[in-house]
Protein backbone atom coordinates (compact mmCIF):
# COMPACT_ATOMS: atom_id res chain seq x y z
CA UNK A 1 0.00 0.00 0.00
CA UNK A 2 0.90 3.76 -0.77
CA UNK A 3 0.22 4.13 2.74
CA UNK A 4 3.58 5.60 4.80
CA UNK A 5 4.54 3.19 7.71
CA UNK A 6 3.46 4.84 11.46
CA UNK A 7 6.98 4.28 12.30
CA UNK A 8 10.08 2.45 11.14
CA UNK A 9 12.50 0.62 12.83
CA UNK A 10 15.30 2.23 11.66
CA UNK A 11 15.84 5.71 9.77
CA UNK A 12 18.96 4.71 7.16
CA UNK A 13 19.95 7.95 5.32
CA UNK A 14 22.70 9.72 4.26
CA UNK A 15 24.34 13.32 6.34
CA UNK A 16 26.59 15.37 3.98
CA UNK A 17 28.74 17.95 4.99
CA UNK A 18 28.65 21.10 3.00
CA UNK A 19 31.72 22.33 4.45
CA UNK A 20 33.71 19.42 3.23
CA UNK A 21 32.25 19.09 -0.03
CA UNK A 22 34.54 19.99 -2.77
CA UNK A 23 31.85 19.76 -5.51
CA UNK A 24 33.68 16.89 -7.55
CA UNK A 25 31.12 15.42 -8.68
CA UNK A 26 32.89 12.22 -7.83
CA UNK A 27 29.45 10.67 -6.15
CA UNK A 28 27.35 11.67 -9.33
CA UNK A 29 29.43 9.53 -11.48
CA UNK A 30 29.87 6.78 -8.88
CA UNK A 31 26.01 6.82 -8.44
CA UNK A 32 25.03 6.29 -11.92
CA UNK A 33 27.98 4.13 -12.80
CA UNK A 34 26.46 1.94 -10.21
CA UNK A 35 22.53 2.22 -10.40
CA UNK A 36 22.98 1.46 -14.04
CA UNK A 37 24.79 -1.27 -14.04
CA UNK A 38 22.76 -3.16 -11.19
CA UNK A 39 19.60 -3.18 -9.97
CA UNK A 40 16.67 -1.86 -11.68
CA UNK A 41 15.99 -0.45 -15.49
CA UNK A 42 19.85 1.68 -16.25
CA UNK A 43 19.97 5.66 -15.85
CA UNK A 44 19.28 6.00 -19.30
CA UNK A 45 21.23 8.88 -21.77
CA UNK A 46 19.20 10.00 -24.49
CA UNK A 47 21.56 11.51 -27.44
CA UNK A 48 24.63 11.51 -24.93
CA UNK A 49 27.04 12.20 -27.72
CA UNK A 50 24.90 14.89 -29.49
CA UNK A 51 24.09 18.89 -29.15
CA UNK A 52 21.03 17.81 -26.46
CA UNK A 53 22.59 15.67 -24.17
CA UNK A 54 19.68 14.63 -21.41
CA UNK A 55 20.12 11.42 -18.98
CA UNK A 56 18.50 10.53 -15.63
CA UNK A 57 20.81 10.90 -12.71
CA UNK A 58 19.94 9.80 -8.90
CA UNK A 59 22.21 12.53 -7.76
CA UNK A 60 23.46 16.25 -8.63
CA UNK A 61 25.58 18.79 -7.58
CA UNK A 62 24.43 22.06 -7.19
CA UNK A 63 26.76 24.96 -6.58
CA UNK A 64 25.74 28.21 -4.85
CA UNK A 65 27.05 31.91 -3.60
CA UNK A 66 26.52 32.82 -0.24
CA UNK A 67 26.75 36.53 0.32
CA UNK A 68 26.54 37.56 4.35
CA UNK A 69 24.55 40.53 4.75
CA UNK A 70 27.96 42.67 5.35
CA UNK A 71 28.73 42.07 1.53
CA UNK A 72 32.22 40.68 2.29
CA UNK A 73 33.46 37.32 2.73
CA UNK A 74 30.88 35.78 0.48
CA UNK A 75 31.44 31.57 0.04
CA UNK A 76 31.01 29.06 -2.34
CA UNK A 77 28.96 25.92 -1.25
CA UNK A 78 28.96 22.97 -3.00
CA UNK A 79 25.32 21.30 -2.50
CA UNK A 80 24.94 17.72 -3.55
CA UNK A 81 20.87 16.45 -3.56
CA UNK A 82 19.28 13.14 -3.79
CA UNK A 83 16.34 11.70 -2.48
CA UNK A 84 15.83 12.48 1.03
CA UNK A 85 14.20 9.44 2.36
CA UNK A 86 11.45 11.40 4.05
CA UNK A 87 9.25 9.97 7.24
CA UNK A 88 6.36 12.15 5.62
CA UNK A 89 6.84 11.38 2.13
CA UNK A 90 4.66 13.09 0.02
CA UNK A 91 6.11 11.18 -3.15
CA UNK A 92 4.67 8.07 -1.56
CA UNK A 93 1.17 8.75 -0.78
CA UNK A 94 0.50 9.87 -4.16
CA UNK A 95 1.36 6.74 -6.29
CA UNK A 96 -1.64 5.10 -7.76
CA UNK A 97 -0.22 1.54 -8.05
CA UNK A 98 1.60 1.04 -4.75
CA UNK A 99 4.89 1.21 -6.85
CA UNK A 100 6.30 3.68 -4.44
CA UNK A 101 6.69 2.45 -0.77
CA UNK A 102 8.89 3.56 2.19
CA UNK A 103 10.21 0.41 4.07
CA UNK A 104 8.88 -0.03 7.79
CA UNK A 105 12.40 -2.04 8.40
CA UNK A 106 14.71 0.53 7.49
CA UNK A 107 12.90 3.68 6.25
CA UNK A 108 14.54 3.29 2.46
CA UNK A 109 11.62 5.02 0.13
CA UNK A 110 11.49 2.76 -2.50
CA UNK A 111 9.79 1.92 -6.63
CA UNK A 112 8.64 -1.21 -7.39
CA UNK A 113 9.60 -0.77 -11.59
CA UNK A 114 6.98 -3.82 -12.47
CA UNK A 115 3.86 -1.55 -10.52
CA UNK A 116 5.33 1.98 -12.10
CA UNK A 117 3.17 2.86 -14.61
CA UNK A 118 4.94 6.36 -15.37
CA UNK A 119 2.50 9.00 -14.60
CA UNK A 120 5.07 11.41 -13.31
CA UNK A 121 2.61 12.43 -9.71
CA UNK A 122 5.20 11.03 -7.19
CA UNK A 123 8.30 13.52 -9.06
CA UNK A 124 5.41 16.53 -9.03
CA UNK A 125 5.02 15.94 -4.98
CA UNK A 126 8.67 15.79 -4.61
CA UNK A 127 10.23 19.33 -3.49
CA UNK A 128 13.17 18.23 -4.16
CA UNK A 129 13.77 17.17 -7.54
CA UNK A 130 14.67 13.45 -5.93
CA UNK A 131 12.99 11.49 -8.79
CA UNK A 132 13.36 11.72 -12.75
CA UNK A 133 11.80 10.01 -15.30
CA UNK A 134 13.94 7.55 -16.89
CA UNK A 135 13.32 8.59 -20.66
CA UNK A 136 13.40 5.30 -22.06
CA UNK A 137 12.56 2.98 -19.40
CA UNK A 138 9.34 4.77 -18.52
CA UNK A 139 9.74 4.01 -15.03
CA UNK A 140 10.54 6.37 -12.34
CA UNK A 141 14.21 6.72 -11.05
CA UNK A 142 15.39 7.29 -7.21
CA UNK A 143 18.07 6.83 -5.05
CA UNK A 144 17.48 3.28 -3.32
CA UNK A 145 20.45 4.19 -0.98
CA UNK A 146 22.28 1.26 -2.68
CA UNK A 147 20.00 -1.06 -0.87
CA UNK A 148 21.47 -3.97 -3.40
CA UNK A 149 25.06 -2.46 -1.84
CA UNK A 150 24.28 -2.19 1.82
CA UNK A 151 23.10 -5.29 2.73
CA UNK A 152 24.78 -7.20 0.15
CA UNK A 153 27.18 -10.12 1.65
CA UNK A 154 29.20 -10.57 -1.54
CA UNK A 155 30.26 -7.45 -1.34
CA UNK A 156 33.94 -6.59 1.52
CA UNK A 157 32.06 -5.12 4.59
CA UNK A 158 33.46 -1.34 3.62
CA UNK A 159 31.91 -1.49 0.65
CA UNK A 160 28.21 -1.93 2.06
CA UNK A 161 27.72 1.79 2.02
CA UNK A 162 25.95 3.30 -0.84
CA UNK A 163 28.46 3.89 -3.65
CA UNK A 164 27.98 8.05 -3.43
CA UNK A 165 29.79 7.83 0.24
CA UNK A 166 32.40 4.98 -0.90
CA UNK A 167 33.32 7.31 -3.75
CA UNK A 168 33.73 10.83 -2.02
CA UNK A 169 37.02 11.71 -1.88
CA UNK A 170 36.28 14.34 0.86
CA UNK A 171 34.95 12.33 3.07
CA UNK A 172 31.60 14.88 2.77
CA UNK A 173 29.37 12.23 2.88
CA UNK A 174 28.23 10.22 5.80
CA UNK A 175 25.67 6.93 5.78
CA UNK A 176 24.20 5.40 9.01
CA UNK A 177 20.75 4.83 11.24
CA UNK A 178 19.51 8.70 12.13
CA UNK A 179 17.07 7.02 14.21
CA UNK A 180 19.55 5.94 16.59
CA UNK A 181 20.96 8.93 18.66
CA UNK A 182 23.69 6.81 19.20
CA UNK A 183 25.21 6.23 15.53
CA UNK A 184 28.13 8.23 14.55
CA UNK A 185 25.65 10.08 11.78
CA UNK A 186 23.28 11.32 14.49
CA UNK A 187 26.35 12.34 16.79
CA UNK A 188 27.40 14.42 13.91
CA UNK A 189 24.11 15.81 13.22
CA UNK A 190 23.96 16.88 17.11
CA UNK A 191 27.57 18.52 17.19
CA UNK A 192 26.90 20.51 13.61
CA UNK A 193 23.45 21.77 13.61
CA UNK A 194 22.61 19.14 10.88
CA UNK A 195 19.54 20.71 8.86
CA UNK A 196 16.57 19.85 6.91
CA UNK A 197 16.25 21.20 3.36
CA UNK A 198 12.86 22.86 3.06
CA UNK A 199 11.32 22.07 6.53
CA UNK A 200 8.03 24.67 5.33
CA UNK A 201 7.03 21.53 3.23
CA UNK A 202 6.45 19.25 6.26
CA UNK A 203 8.02 16.24 4.55
CA UNK A 204 10.56 15.61 7.84
CA UNK A 205 13.81 14.59 5.62
CA UNK A 206 16.01 11.84 7.12
CA UNK A 207 18.44 12.85 5.27
CA UNK A 208 20.20 15.64 6.60
CA UNK A 209 23.21 18.77 5.85
CA UNK A 210 25.96 20.03 7.47
CA UNK A 211 25.76 23.80 7.37
CA UNK A 212 29.51 25.50 6.47
CA UNK A 213 31.38 26.01 9.47
CA UNK A 214 31.77 30.05 9.97
CA UNK A 215 34.39 31.20 8.62
CA UNK A 216 38.01 33.42 9.98
CA UNK A 217 36.28 37.15 9.80
CA UNK A 218 39.48 39.40 8.43
CA UNK A 219 40.11 42.04 10.49
CA UNK A 220 39.78 44.96 7.96
CA UNK A 221 37.83 45.05 4.77
CA UNK A 222 39.99 43.24 2.38
CA UNK A 223 41.86 45.11 -0.70
CA UNK A 224 39.52 45.07 -3.54
CA UNK A 225 39.46 47.17 -6.57
CA UNK A 226 37.63 49.63 -4.79
CA UNK A 227 39.86 50.16 -2.08
CA UNK A 228 42.81 50.24 -4.02
CA UNK A 229 42.20 53.82 -6.04
CA UNK A 230 45.45 55.02 -6.52
CA UNK A 231 46.63 57.75 -4.27
CA UNK A 232 49.85 59.87 -3.36
CA UNK A 233 49.43 61.19 -0.16
CA UNK A 234 52.76 60.67 2.38
CA UNK A 235 54.93 60.71 -0.25
CA UNK A 236 58.58 61.94 -0.33
CA UNK A 237 61.79 61.55 -1.42
CA UNK A 238 62.57 61.08 -5.29
CA UNK A 239 58.70 59.52 -5.57
CA UNK A 240 57.34 62.72 -3.77
CA UNK A 241 59.53 64.92 -6.06
CA UNK A 242 58.18 63.23 -9.20
CA UNK A 243 54.28 63.66 -8.02
CA UNK A 244 54.85 66.72 -7.16
CA UNK A 245 56.60 67.91 -10.19
CA UNK A 246 53.80 65.88 -12.71
CA UNK A 247 50.77 67.47 -10.69
CA UNK A 248 52.30 71.05 -11.03
CA UNK A 249 52.38 70.36 -15.27
CA UNK B 1 4.19 22.95 -15.15
CA UNK B 2 4.86 21.66 -18.25
CA UNK B 3 1.64 22.13 -20.00
CA UNK B 4 1.48 18.82 -21.11
CA UNK B 5 -1.36 18.57 -24.12
CA UNK B 6 -2.71 15.18 -23.02
CA UNK B 7 -3.09 15.82 -19.68
CA UNK B 8 -5.00 19.46 -20.48
CA UNK B 9 -7.29 17.46 -22.51
CA UNK B 10 -7.47 15.17 -20.36
CA UNK B 11 -9.33 17.44 -17.31
CA UNK B 12 -11.04 19.79 -19.63
CA UNK B 13 -13.11 16.96 -21.79
CA UNK B 14 -14.00 14.52 -18.48
CA UNK B 15 -14.78 16.93 -16.72
CA UNK B 16 -17.35 18.87 -19.29
CA UNK B 17 -19.02 15.02 -19.98
CA UNK B 18 -18.70 14.12 -16.44
CA UNK B 19 -20.60 17.22 -15.68
CA UNK B 20 -23.02 16.98 -18.53
CA UNK B 21 -23.70 12.97 -16.68
CA UNK B 22 -24.29 14.68 -13.51
CA UNK B 23 -27.20 17.07 -15.06
CA UNK B 24 -28.64 14.07 -16.75
CA UNK B 25 -28.16 11.57 -13.97
CA UNK B 26 -30.06 13.98 -11.33
CA UNK B 27 -32.63 14.14 -14.24
CA UNK B 28 -32.84 17.69 -14.42
CA UNK B 29 -33.58 16.90 -18.43
CA UNK B 30 -34.94 13.41 -19.01
CA UNK B 31 -34.21 12.78 -22.84
CA UNK B 32 -35.57 9.53 -24.20
CA UNK B 33 -35.31 7.47 -26.98
CA UNK B 34 -32.83 8.85 -29.64
CA UNK B 35 -32.22 12.11 -28.19
CA UNK B 36 -31.27 9.62 -24.81
CA UNK B 37 -28.90 8.04 -26.81
CA UNK B 38 -27.42 11.08 -28.23
CA UNK B 39 -27.22 13.05 -25.02
CA UNK B 40 -25.84 9.86 -22.80
CA UNK B 41 -23.67 8.77 -25.63
CA UNK B 42 -22.07 12.37 -25.72
CA UNK B 43 -21.38 12.31 -21.99
CA UNK B 44 -19.59 8.89 -21.85
CA UNK B 45 -18.10 10.07 -25.43
CA UNK B 46 -16.45 12.82 -23.57
CA UNK B 47 -15.30 11.44 -20.45
CA UNK B 48 -13.94 8.13 -21.88
CA UNK B 49 -12.35 10.24 -24.82
CA UNK B 50 -10.52 12.27 -21.49
CA UNK B 51 -9.85 9.11 -19.87
CA UNK B 52 -8.11 7.85 -22.74
CA UNK B 53 -6.00 11.10 -23.15
CA UNK B 54 -5.13 10.83 -19.89
CA UNK B 55 -3.14 7.56 -20.88
CA UNK B 56 -1.05 9.55 -23.66
CA UNK B 57 1.16 10.36 -20.64
CA UNK B 58 1.99 7.32 -19.15
CA UNK B 59 5.35 5.67 -19.34
CA UNK B 60 3.39 2.34 -19.45
CA UNK B 61 -0.30 2.18 -20.02
CA UNK B 62 -0.66 -1.11 -20.36
CA UNK B 63 -0.28 -1.41 -16.72
CA UNK B 64 -2.50 1.33 -16.20
CA UNK B 65 -5.45 -1.21 -14.13
CA UNK B 66 -2.66 -1.49 -11.24
CA UNK B 67 -4.07 2.31 -10.91
CA UNK B 68 -7.23 0.90 -9.37
CA UNK B 69 -5.68 -0.38 -6.23
CA UNK B 70 -4.36 2.70 -4.15
CA UNK B 71 -7.55 4.66 -3.28
CA UNK B 72 -6.95 4.76 1.01
CA UNK B 73 -4.04 7.10 -0.09
CA UNK B 74 -3.89 7.94 -4.15
CA UNK B 75 -5.88 10.95 -5.38
CA UNK B 76 -5.29 9.61 -8.52
CA UNK B 77 -6.38 5.95 -7.83
CA UNK B 78 -9.64 7.33 -6.36
CA UNK B 79 -10.27 9.47 -9.96
CA UNK B 80 -9.69 5.98 -11.58
CA UNK B 81 -12.27 4.45 -9.39
CA UNK B 82 -14.87 6.65 -8.51
CA UNK B 83 -14.81 7.56 -12.54
CA UNK B 84 -15.48 3.77 -13.39
CA UNK B 85 -18.23 3.50 -10.70
CA UNK B 86 -19.83 6.63 -11.86
CA UNK B 87 -19.64 5.56 -15.28
CA UNK B 88 -21.47 1.91 -14.36
CA UNK B 89 -23.55 3.20 -11.66
CA UNK B 90 -25.06 5.53 -14.29
CA UNK B 91 -25.96 3.18 -17.21
CA UNK B 92 -29.01 1.22 -15.88
CA UNK B 93 -30.35 4.97 -15.72
CA UNK B 94 -29.36 5.85 -19.60
CA UNK B 95 -30.62 1.96 -20.39
CA UNK B 96 -34.02 2.95 -19.07
CA UNK B 97 -34.51 6.26 -20.89
CA UNK B 98 -32.82 4.82 -23.77
CA UNK B 99 -34.55 1.38 -23.95
CA UNK B 100 -37.99 2.06 -22.14
CA UNK B 101 -38.69 5.93 -21.59
CA UNK B 102 -38.51 5.06 -18.00
CA UNK B 103 -35.90 7.02 -15.65
CA UNK B 104 -34.27 5.16 -13.23
CA UNK B 105 -33.87 8.09 -10.16
CA UNK B 106 -31.79 6.16 -7.64
CA UNK B 107 -29.30 4.81 -10.18
CA UNK B 108 -29.15 8.45 -11.70
CA UNK B 109 -28.72 10.05 -8.18
CA UNK B 110 -25.92 7.79 -7.13
CA UNK B 111 -24.43 8.17 -10.84
CA UNK B 112 -24.81 11.93 -10.52
CA UNK B 113 -23.20 12.34 -7.44
CA UNK B 114 -20.59 9.75 -8.14
CA UNK B 115 -19.54 12.17 -11.13
CA UNK B 116 -19.54 15.04 -8.97
CA UNK B 117 -16.70 12.90 -6.85
CA UNK B 118 -14.99 12.31 -9.70
CA UNK B 119 -14.24 16.07 -11.00
CA UNK B 120 -13.56 16.65 -7.59
CA UNK B 121 -10.99 14.08 -7.23
CA UNK B 122 -9.60 15.10 -10.44
CA UNK B 123 -9.01 18.64 -9.03
CA UNK B 124 -7.28 16.92 -5.39
CA UNK B 125 -4.54 15.49 -7.96
CA UNK B 126 -3.34 19.03 -8.74
CA UNK B 127 -5.06 20.73 -5.00
CA UNK B 128 -3.05 18.42 -2.63
CA UNK B 129 0.57 19.13 -3.79
CA UNK B 130 2.17 21.03 -1.62
CA UNK B 131 5.05 21.64 -3.97
CA UNK B 132 2.72 23.74 -6.23
CA UNK B 133 1.40 26.52 -4.14
CA UNK B 134 -0.92 28.32 -7.08
CA UNK B 135 -2.69 24.20 -6.91
CA UNK B 136 -2.60 23.65 -3.24
CA UNK B 137 -5.27 26.10 -2.82
CA UNK B 138 -9.27 25.61 -2.33
CA UNK B 139 -9.53 27.91 -5.76
CA UNK B 140 -8.30 24.68 -7.34
CA UNK B 141 -11.23 22.16 -6.62
CA UNK B 142 -13.68 25.14 -6.83
CA UNK B 143 -12.65 25.62 -10.37
CA UNK B 144 -12.50 22.17 -11.46
CA UNK B 145 -16.03 21.51 -10.33
CA UNK B 146 -17.49 24.59 -11.41
CA UNK B 147 -15.57 24.27 -14.40
CA UNK B 148 -17.24 20.91 -15.60
CA UNK B 149 -21.23 21.70 -13.85
CA UNK B 150 -20.92 24.92 -16.23
CA UNK B 151 -19.76 23.05 -19.66
CA UNK B 152 -22.47 20.19 -18.61
CA UNK B 153 -25.22 23.02 -18.09
CA UNK B 154 -24.97 24.33 -21.49
CA UNK B 155 -24.55 20.68 -23.07
CA UNK B 156 -27.68 20.20 -21.60
CA UNK B 157 -29.50 22.90 -22.71
CA UNK B 158 -30.31 24.25 -19.41
CA UNK B 159 -29.97 27.87 -20.16
CA UNK B 160 -30.97 29.48 -16.66
CA UNK B 161 -28.62 27.23 -14.91
CA UNK B 162 -25.86 28.26 -17.19
CA UNK B 163 -25.87 31.27 -16.91
CA UNK B 164 -25.80 31.51 -13.40
CA UNK B 165 -22.66 28.94 -13.12
CA UNK B 166 -21.16 30.85 -15.83
CA UNK B 167 -21.51 33.89 -13.41
CA UNK B 168 -19.23 31.82 -10.52
CA UNK B 169 -16.87 30.05 -13.07
CA UNK B 170 -15.93 33.81 -13.76
CA UNK B 171 -15.78 35.18 -10.80
CA UNK B 172 -13.97 31.54 -9.73
CA UNK B 173 -11.19 31.80 -12.39
CA UNK B 174 -10.60 35.22 -11.38
CA UNK B 175 -9.84 34.30 -7.92
CA UNK B 176 -7.25 31.55 -8.77
CA UNK B 177 -5.38 34.07 -10.94
CA UNK B 178 -5.38 36.59 -8.69
CA UNK B 179 -5.13 34.69 -5.63
CA UNK B 180 -2.96 32.58 -6.84
CA UNK B 181 -0.43 34.82 -8.05
CA UNK B 182 0.24 35.32 -4.46
CA UNK B 183 0.19 31.65 -3.31
CA UNK B 184 3.70 31.32 -3.89
CA UNK B 185 5.55 33.98 -2.28
CA UNK B 186 3.02 33.27 0.83
CA UNK B 187 4.47 29.78 1.20
CA UNK B 188 7.63 31.41 2.26
CA UNK B 189 9.99 28.43 0.22
CA UNK B 190 13.05 30.82 -1.28
CA UNK B 191 16.40 29.67 -2.44
CA UNK B 192 17.16 30.46 1.00
CA UNK B 193 14.79 27.59 2.39
CA UNK B 194 15.96 25.60 -0.16
CA UNK B 195 19.52 24.73 0.82
CA UNK B 196 19.40 26.01 4.58
CA UNK B 197 21.80 28.58 3.96
CA UNK B 198 19.17 31.78 3.90
CA UNK B 199 20.22 32.36 7.43
CA UNK B 200 24.20 33.26 6.36
CA UNK B 201 23.47 35.64 3.30
CA UNK B 202 21.73 35.76 0.19
CA UNK B 203 22.03 32.84 -1.74
CA UNK B 204 22.51 32.85 -5.50
CA UNK B 205 22.81 30.32 -7.67
CA UNK B 206 26.37 29.93 -9.00
CA UNK B 207 26.49 27.05 -10.84
CA UNK B 208 24.26 25.05 -11.99
CA UNK B 209 24.51 20.90 -11.81
CA UNK B 210 24.74 19.82 -15.19
CA UNK B 211 25.12 22.06 -18.30
CA UNK B 212 22.14 20.92 -20.02
CA UNK B 213 18.01 20.14 -19.89
CA UNK B 214 17.25 17.37 -17.96
CA UNK B 215 13.92 16.04 -16.62
CA UNK B 216 12.85 18.15 -13.85
CA UNK B 217 13.54 21.44 -15.57
CA UNK B 218 11.14 19.93 -18.70
CA UNK B 219 8.53 19.07 -16.35
CA UNK B 220 8.50 21.01 -13.23
CA UNK B 221 10.56 24.50 -14.52
CA UNK B 222 8.17 25.63 -17.77
CA UNK B 223 8.81 29.21 -18.02
CA UNK B 224 7.09 30.05 -21.60
CA UNK B 225 3.82 31.49 -20.75
CA UNK B 226 4.60 33.94 -18.35
CA UNK B 227 5.20 36.67 -21.50
CA UNK B 228 1.20 36.74 -22.65
CA UNK B 229 -0.02 34.83 -19.53
CA UNK B 230 -2.22 38.29 -18.96
CA UNK B 231 -3.41 38.50 -22.79
CA UNK B 232 -4.42 34.74 -22.52
CA UNK B 233 -6.22 34.99 -19.12
CA UNK B 234 -8.17 37.75 -20.86
CA UNK B 235 -8.96 35.70 -23.66
CA UNK B 236 -9.71 32.70 -21.50
CA UNK B 237 -12.45 34.18 -19.35
CA UNK B 238 -14.23 35.82 -22.20
CA UNK B 239 -14.21 32.64 -24.37
CA UNK B 240 -15.19 30.21 -21.37
CA UNK B 241 -17.96 33.11 -19.99
CA UNK B 242 -18.34 35.73 -21.52
CA UNK B 243 -19.19 35.04 -24.87
CA UNK B 244 -21.39 31.86 -23.82
CA UNK B 245 -23.62 34.00 -21.61
CA UNK B 246 -24.18 36.81 -24.36
CA UNK B 247 -25.13 33.60 -26.72
CA UNK B 248 -27.15 32.05 -24.16
CA UNK B 249 -28.98 35.39 -23.39
CA UNK B 250 -29.71 36.36 -27.20
CA UNK B 251 -31.17 33.19 -27.97
CA UNK B 252 -31.60 30.81 -25.08
CA UNK B 253 -33.55 27.88 -26.56
CA UNK B 254 -31.62 27.82 -30.19
CA UNK B 255 -29.90 24.57 -30.43
CA UNK B 256 -27.16 26.79 -32.72
CA UNK B 257 -26.73 29.05 -29.79
CA UNK B 258 -26.15 26.27 -27.61
CA UNK B 259 -23.77 24.46 -29.63
CA UNK B 260 -21.82 27.39 -30.46
CA UNK B 261 -21.54 28.50 -26.35
CA UNK B 262 -20.51 25.05 -25.94
CA UNK B 263 -17.97 25.21 -28.31
CA UNK B 264 -16.55 29.16 -27.63
CA UNK B 265 -16.77 27.55 -23.83
CA UNK B 266 -14.79 24.60 -24.43
CA UNK B 267 -11.80 26.66 -26.07
CA UNK B 268 -12.18 29.13 -23.40
CA UNK B 269 -11.77 26.51 -21.08
CA UNK B 270 -8.97 24.63 -22.95
CA UNK B 271 -7.22 28.00 -22.78
CA UNK B 272 -7.43 28.78 -19.21
CA UNK B 273 -6.33 24.61 -17.95
CA UNK B 274 -3.26 25.48 -20.44
CA UNK B 275 -2.38 28.52 -18.09
CA UNK B 276 -3.38 26.45 -15.34
CA UNK B 277 -0.45 24.24 -16.09
CA UNK B 278 1.87 26.62 -17.75
CA UNK B 279 1.48 29.12 -14.67
CA UNK B 280 2.14 26.91 -12.19
CA UNK B 281 5.44 26.72 -10.34
CA UNK B 282 6.98 24.53 -8.45
CA UNK B 283 9.35 24.85 -5.64
CA UNK B 284 12.32 22.67 -6.99
CA UNK B 285 12.84 25.46 -9.51
CA UNK B 286 14.28 27.36 -6.60
CA UNK B 287 16.87 24.93 -6.71
CA UNK B 288 18.09 26.19 -10.17
CA UNK B 289 17.72 29.77 -9.42
CA UNK B 290 14.24 29.75 -10.93
CA UNK B 291 10.50 30.12 -9.79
Amino acid sequence: MTTLPQSTERKLGLVIDLDTCVGCHACVVSCKGWNTENYGAPLSDVDPYGADPVGTFLNRVHSYEVTPDDGVNAFTVHMPKSCLHCDDAPCVTVCPTGASFKRAEDGIVLVNEQDCIGCGLCAWACPYGAREMDALAGVMKKCTLCVDRIYNENLPEEDRVPSCVRTCPAGARHFGDLGDETSAVSQLVADRGGMDLMPEQGTKPVNKYLPPRLRDALPAAPVTAKTAEPGTEGLDGFLGWIDRTLTRF
Amino acid sequence: MHPAPSIIAFTTLSGLGLGLLVFLGLGLVTPTGLAAVLWFGLGYALTLAGLAFSTFHLGHPERALKAFSQWRSSWLSREAVLAAAALLVIAPHAAGLVFWQTPLPGFGLIGGILCLLTILATAMIYAQLRTVPRWNHWTTPALFLLSGLTGGAILAGLSLIAQLLLAWLAVILALHWLLGDKQFALRGSTLGTATGLGGRGTVRQLEPPHSGQNYLLREMVYVVARKHALKLRILALIGACVLPSILLWIAPFSILSLIAAALIHLAGMLASRWLFFAEAEHVVGLYYGQR
